[in-house]
């Protein structure tokens, strides 16, 4: 192609929809405020947990955040640049060696702790 | 042959996701639509027909024809990469030199794109017409992904005209109607429609009006 440069869809369209987000990754505990219609009035809920991966790209990507609610695993994921998060925050960084935290759906307690993050 | 009311020529960006008011994410693909420029119109009392001509896309001047070259110029528009001939209902509300930008559409309405599907190659009939091959096991050799029988024997002694079987597949003129228009910025040259669109990223694409009216 000559002058019709490629144009890059993240450039032209998906810059103006990804918002400012802090700096967080797999391992880390963060508290997301999320917002919640309930029939027409709106409140912020907390969801708090540990980041057990992020996928995708541009305004499409994603976050799972897992926690032990009562006992019970509980994963939940969230789209990374969506409106219905008020805002995320980040409680502490986790020193972790893979991106993905899968393993941590099979330990419990003890098992499951993730070491803090030293600089 | 489809009547339209308005239509640009673009090409097809890519997909993406964007939220609405109530946070949903709406899948949509987003198009560089234009600037086309009007470089032909054609009109009842001449042509037997009302139609307009959109040119579209950077071309070197070298690369085309001179017969291109002469049409382009005698109406003073530069080289264009493509020329599309639209039917529209009435042809006098548009004018030779024309520029023709995205914002002839505005959010919320409906519109068909057309384009060329991805050329798939020689495909085979699991694939082209969605048959159902033969078995995995139950003692079928080599013929997992085969067609079975394609027609009666003594009679009729051939096979039928129009038999489903392997071949070229893809890279058809395929038309997606009514799509919603969800966001339109002009000054960028974009649109973009809610929903999938033929041919791969890159490709020309024919935006227009709805023709089966809003349903």
């Amino acid at each position: 192609m000559t002058l019709m440069a490629k144009i890059n869809l993240s450039d032209v369209v998906e810059r103006e929809l990804i918002r400012e987000v802090p700096r967080f990754g797999p391992g880390d505990t963060v508290k997301v405020n999320v917002r919640v219609v309930e029939g027409n009035r709106e409140r912020v809920q907390t969801y708090q947990g540990v980041v057990i991966r992020r996928r995708g790209g541009g305004s499409r990507e994603t976050f799972t955040v897992r926690k032990i609610s009562f006992g019970v695993g509980v994963e939940r994921t969230f789209p990374l640049h969506s409106p219905s998060i008020a805002s995320i925050e980040v409680v502490t960084r986790g020193d972790v060696r893979r991106s993905k935290l899968y393993y941590l759906r099979d330990r419990v307690g003890k098992a499951a702790r993730i070491k803090e993050k030293r600089d | 042959m489809a009547v339209v009311t308005k239509g640009i020529l673009g090409r097809k960006l890519g997909m993406t996701q964007i939220f609405d008011e109530s946070a949903r994410a709406i899948p949509v693909t987003a198009i560089e639509a234009g600037p086309c420029r009007i470089a032909e119109v054609r009109t009842p009392e001449r042509d037997g027909y009302s139609a307009i001509q959109l040119a579209f896309g950077e071309i070197k001047d070298t690369k085309l024809t001179k017969p291109e070259l002469g049409h382009l110029k005698r109406n003073k528009l530069d080289a264009a990469r493509h020329l599309v001939e639209l039917r529209v209902a009435d042809a006098s509300q548009f004018e030779l030199g024309q520029e023709i930008k995205a914002d002839v559409f505005e959010a919320g309405e409906k519109a068909d794109v057309v384009g060329t599907s991805k050329g798939k190659g020689f495909a085979g009939v699991m694939k082209r017409h969605g048959f159902h091959g033969k078995p995995a096991s139950h003692g079928t050799e080599r013929k997992h992904r085969s067609p079975g029988s394609i027609g009666a024997g003594t009679t009729p002694h051939h096979v039928f005209k129009g038999q489903k079987m392997a071949g070229r597949m893809g890279h058809d003129r395929v038309t997606v109607l009514n799509l919603e228009v969800v966001r339109v910025d002009a000054e960028r040259n974009l649109i973009l429609v809610k929903g999938a669109i033929p041919g791969p990223n890159g490709g020309l694409v024919i935006v227009r009006s709805a023709v089966r009216g809003n349903a």
